[in-house]
């Protein structure tokens, strides 16, 4: 519904009149995957006038007229067909190693990046600040940082879309995609749902705020959460009863879990697992197919206890905790 | 000469009806039991052209929706269920069988100098098995539709949608089966039916593409069928195969689902190839350039399609390094696909064109088939997909190349074996004249859709934000333009069928088995056998065209 | 060549008139059934690529699956498998070898006769069990205690089981039906030694049937310790 607000704001006669041939481009990557597709656009340009005017040069110069003899003509020339094997395999090869190397660089998140957490359900795009604040089918970020989204769905395949950063992935019900980006304009953006997702998906849709930090910080701090994301998970743990087998002062029944984020763990099959996002998410959710080295596998799923939203609580909670409180538990 | 068949099998005069596969039974009977591999073609004409009507009928309604930002027509869940209705119906009961059940079936026995196809039961049957299907999903759009869009996704699919997906799955597997008795029939048949003296390398090149389709009808299709049963038993228990909170996997739908539905992209587009080889040598009157170059690109794109699944899914969360394998596949594939394009421009050099009206689909098709092979190359590589993908560049792509491509292909060798199917010619300047609407027609509905995918407009969208609308406008306009391109040629092919100018056997003076037999040709195709001396398109001894034209 | 074969529809030789020849027709028969094999290797490669899969997800629930399985029906009916392929394979060789057609219906019910074994076993006392013990996804399945945390992979194990034993089922049941039709045709004294392409063909398709069951049997009910 917000979206129609929009609509309504936007839709005016000037812009009836306006064709867009370009998107804004308001990211780090977005000049640069520019430039890729104009270089794609310009091999397209070029083949399909290239064959264009071959076509109506042969069409006019070739043309049938009456009492024309045939003319025996080679109907075939290796040269030829090794020339236009190769020539366009060479600039694939360019397109590919271009492509690929941007893809591999843009998909890495910088270690430095403000972590800020995305589901969606249907038909809303809920996003979730470590520092409290959330929000819906909007996400303010600061200008200039290295910004890393951690999404999940809570029910089926959305896709996460800013056409302005040239950023997308798919969001997954029961695992965490990831995208990171560096707003590099302030303005306001577009925000799509891209992954068919039922009746209202084309209203799965929303803005991003770019600000100045300082106008980010003031907007942080007016949020209207004080808690933090770790407080909440801080509160859920305890409501849970996580800590009589994972507290601070736990006999010891299950794994103490400060310090654990980003640490390797040992499994019973026999790999061992870096703690991430997923691993503790799939702890709290399937417990029983994380069996941990040294611990005995009595742990209960809370699937349908706890939503995705308060699993993310849990999991900021786990990964405020540092190393030197485990040498106090223990 | 080729043959021996062309002189006995012209009747003595015009006047005299001469005895053909069309007037040699009469009755509706004699069609529904048919087993004539032409009258089969014919059926399944009809049965896809009416299906053509209903995806039509659901796109024009989109189109007109989207002429205004908030949806000039119908709500989101009727749009959701008009464009799924449009895929399903133009993807599997349209272009799938589009050219292969037609012209495939009424052309292969005589290309290759056959009485019939190997197993003509069989050829009757999937026309049943079609129309079965056809008749499952109409039942399913006149009793509220299905709303998954035509690729399926759970666990929206699975668990989500209020929909009849069920019925819509099944009424895919069932015409499944009708595409892989089809692929098994013309794979034999070419095998093992052909006339003395045709050798691979002397075969049309459109029996080639067809054999090429037919390895993939044979080898995907089954898989879809699987995986849509799979989908189906989801649906009725909710086991938990693609819900992840039961342990399931959403993402192996979507590999199993594009590992037919990337290669059933080649089913569309391969046909079409072979069609435009021969409009391209028989409006040159040229031998095609690198006979053997053109004939194994076919097969190579029937083989790496089925290695590239996995770039419609590179945004989806499959990994880095899948991705990186499936965009460097990805370009393989369209290496043979340029390889095509080049020789049949090639082929043009030193010709005598005429511009008949197959021949200006099939130069439309080398032009359109170009951008949308080209502008695939952004959806192959890696970061450009990342935006592109699932927008209205994706939309517009794979319709240069399945309309664009394999629709003008379909319009242009309708055309072409015309006169071989029903005896009597189309109106020509008609049928230029809707050539050219269709082309225009087309470009100013697909086109703008690049420049809206580039923006970022997403797919699937009943509603959209204003900025977008000018855009739409123009693709709106187009379709209604490309509209009245595809209903001129239905009006003037079915005036035809009575007061169309009578030609005989071969009124382009075009090589080819085909032309040799009286047209239509007789029930059992050929008076004696035909023994094949020449390699195929040797227009250096073709007959003169019957209808001469500039 | 020959202008008779431009009769229509078939003639008591079983020849269609759309080929040259005998031999030809018989070879383009073959070569339709392979083709049609590969169709279903893909068919049911497709299953067993998602059947891999999810073992590999949840090998524990899928272990306990296993054990809802009875062994020994499973073996019993791996031998009947065998058995009418032999049987089979001693019907076309009768054919072939110019046998009386007696000998050929006598290597055929047998067959038959096997097939509905097998079929019997399975629905009385394996899918009728199940159905009873609440192990049959969509007819009142029940999550049991021993299984814990793993009951919604075990109810996924036996959708899998009952999918895949009941497309084997449903290829069983249509092998039936086609060897009623070739008994059909042995008894009218359609087959000769030059002529008996119906019953190789087919033969090929029992085979085939079988050989799908000897890697469902393996896969479904031995991979459990």
């Amino acid at each position: 519904m917000m979206g129609l607000t929009h609509f309504a704001l936007n839709s005016t006669a000037a812009l009836w009149l306006q064709f867009p041939m370009q998107p804004p481009a308001a990211s780090s990557i977005a000049g640069s995957v520019d430039r890729l597709y104009y270089f794609l656009t310009g091999v397209t340009a070029f083949f399909t006038v290239l064959i264009f005017s071959i076509i109506f040069y042969f069409m006019i110069k070739y043309r049938r007229r009456p009492g024309k003899p045939y003319e025996p003509e080679t109907h075939t020339s290796l040269f030829l067909e090794l020339s236009w094997t190769i020539i366009p395999s060479l600039i694939c090869v360019v397109i590919f190693v271009w492509s690929s190397a941007l893809f591999v660089r843009n998909n890495r998140p910088p270690a430095n990046s403000r972590e800020i957490f995305v589901i969606g359900k249907q038909w809303m795009w809920h996003v979730q600040h470590p520092e409290g604040p959330r929000e819906i089918d909007a996400l303010h970020v600061p200008v200039g940082e290295n910004i890393k989204l951690t999404m999940t769905s809570q029910d089926v395949i959305h896709g996460f879309y800013i056409p302005a950063f040239r950023v997308k992935s798919d969001v997954l019900p029961g695992r965490y995609t990831s995208i990171w980006f560096k707003a590099d304009r302030i303005g306001v953006y577009h925000l799509f749902c891209s992954q068919y997702c039922g009746t209202n998906h084309s209203e799965m849709i929303g803005w991003v705020y770019v600000m100045s930090p300082t106008d980010y910080a003031a907007w942080l701090a007016e949020g209207e959460q004080s808690e933090s994301l770790a407080q909440q998970g801080a509160r859920l743990f305890t409501q849970l009863g996580c800590d009589s087998c994972h507290g601070a002062a736990a006999s010891g029944t299950g794994p103490s879990l400060a310090g654990i984020y980003g640490k390797p763990e040992k499994l019973a099959d026999g790999t061992t697992r870096v703690v991430d996002d997923s691993f503790l998410r799939q702890a709290i959710l399937t417990p029983s197919a994380l069996h941990v080295t040294g611990y005995p596998q009595i742990m209960p799923t809370f699937t349908g206890q706890v939503d995705e939203q308060q699993v993310l609580q849990l999991i900021a909670y786990v990964k405020s905790l540092d190393a030197p409180e485990r040498t106090n538990g223990q | 000469m080729s043959t021996t068949a062309t002189v006995e099998s012209l009747p003595n005069s015009s006047a005299e009806p001469q005895v053909n596969y069309l007037n040699a039974r009469y009755g509706v009977k004699s069609w529904l039991l048919t087993l004539d591999h032409k009258r089969i073609g014919l059926l399944y004409l009809c049965t896809i052209t009416f299906m053509f009507v209903v995806g039509g009928i659901a796109a024009t309604m989109m189109r007109l929706n989207l002429l205004e930002p908030q949806g000039a027509l119908v709500e989101p869940e009727t749009y959701n269920k008009l464009f799924s209705t449009h895929g399903i119906v133009m993807v599997f009961f349209f272009l799938v069988p589009s050219i292969p059940a037609t012209l495939g079936n009424f052309l292969i026995p005589l290309m290759i100098g056959a009485r019939d196809v190997a197993f003509p039961r069989l050829n009757l049957l999937s026309w049943y098995i079609f129309v079965t299907g056809c008749l499952v999903m109409l039942y399913v759009v006149c009793t509220g539709g299905v709303d998954t869009g035509w690729t399926f996704y759970p666990p929206y699919s699975s668990a989500y949608a209020h929909t009849d997906v069920f019925l819509a799955a099944m009424a895919i597997f069932i015409a499944g089966f009708s595409s892989i008795l089809t692929g098994m029939n013309f794979v034999v048949t070419i095998h093992k039916m052909r006339a003395p003296g045709m050798t691979w390398f002397r075969l049309p090149l459109f029996i080639w593409s067809l054999y090429a389709t037919s390895v993939i009808f044979v080898l995907g299709t089954p898989v879809i069928a699987i995986t849509l049963l799979l989908l189906g038993v989801e649906r009725l228990l909710h086991a938990g195969i693609f819900d992840p909170a039961l342990g399931g996997d959403p993402l192996l739908f979507q590999h199993m689902f594009w590992f037919y539905s990337h290669p059933a992209v080649y089913i569309m587009i391969l046909p079409s190839m072979g069609v435009i080889s021969e409009l391209i040598t028989a409006f040159s009157r040229k031998r095609i350039f690198g006979y053997s170059f053109v004939a194994f690109s076919s097969l190579a794109i029937a083989v790496i399609s089925f290695l590239v699944w996995g770039h419609h899914m590179f945004v989806s969360g499959q990994g880095v390094y899948a991705g990186l394998v499936f965009s460097v596949l990805s370009f393989l594939v369209a290496i043979p696909s340029a390889v095509k394009v080049f020789n049949w421009t090639a082929t043009l050099y030193k010709g005598s064109i005429s511009y008949e009206a197959p021949m200006l689909y099939a130069l439309g098709f080398i032009g359109l088939f170009t951008i949308g092979g080209l502008t695939g190359l952004f959806l192959a590589s890696l970061s450009t997909d990342v935006h592109l993908n699932g927008t209205y560049f994706v939309v517009a792509h794979f319709h240069y190349v399945m309309v664009g491509g394999a629709v003008m292909a379909f319009m242009g060798g309708i055309h072409f074996w015309w006169p071989k199917i029903t005896g009597r010619l189309y109106p020509d300047l008609w049928a230029r004249f809707a050539a050219l609407v269709i082309f225009v027609g087309f470009n100013l509905t697909f086109f703008p859709q690049f420049v809206l995918g580039y923006l970022g407009m997403p797919r699937r969208y009943a509603m959209y934000p204003a900025e977008f609308q000018a855009l739409n406008v123009l693709s709106s306009a187009g379709a209604s333009v490309l509209a009245v391109g595809y209903v001129i040629p239905l009006v003037y092919l079915i005036w035809s069928l009575k007061y169309g100018q009578v030609v005989g056997p071969n009124p382009f003076g075009a090589k080819g088995l085909e032309w040799t037999t009286q047209s239509p040709p007789l029930t059992e195709n050929y008076v004696k056998t035909p023994i094949v001396t020449e390699e195929a398109y040797a227009y250096e001894n073709a007959p003169e065209p019957e209808v001469a034209r500039v | 060549m020959s202008d008779a074969a431009l009769a229509h529809g078939d003639n008591p030789t079983g020849f269609a008139h759309q080929f040259e020849d005998l031999e030809q027709q018989h070879d383009a028969g073959r070569m339709g059934m392979w083709i049609f094999l590969a169709t279903e290797i893909l068919f049911f490669g497709g299953m067993f690529t998602a059947y891999t899969v999810y073992r590999s997800l949840h090998p524990q629930a899928f272990l306990l699956g296993s054990h809802i399985l009875e062994v020994k029906f499973g073996a019993i009916n791996t031998a009947v498998l065998i058995c009418s392929s032999f049987t089979m394979a001693m019907a076309i060789r009768s054919a072939q070898t110019g046998k009386r057609k007696g000998a050929i219906i006598g290597w055929l019910i047998p067959t038959m006769l096997l097939g509905a074994t097998f079929l019997f076993l399975k629905f009385r006392f394996e899918w009728y069990h199940d159905y009873i013990e609440h192990t049959m996804p969509g007819f009142g399945f029940h999550y049991k205690p021993e299984w814990g945390a793993h009951a919604p992979q075990v109810q996924m194990f036996m959708c899998f089981y009952f999918f895949m034993t009941g497309l084997h089922a449903l290829h069983m049941i249509v092998g039936i039906g086609i060897l009623l039709v070739l008994t059909c045709m042995a008894a009218r004294g359609r087959f000769t030694s030059q002529y008996y392409a119906p019953l190789e063909i087919s033969g090929l398709y029992w085979h085939f049937v079988d050989i799908v069951w000897i890697f469902l049997f393996p896969l479904l009910y031995l991979i459990r310790y």
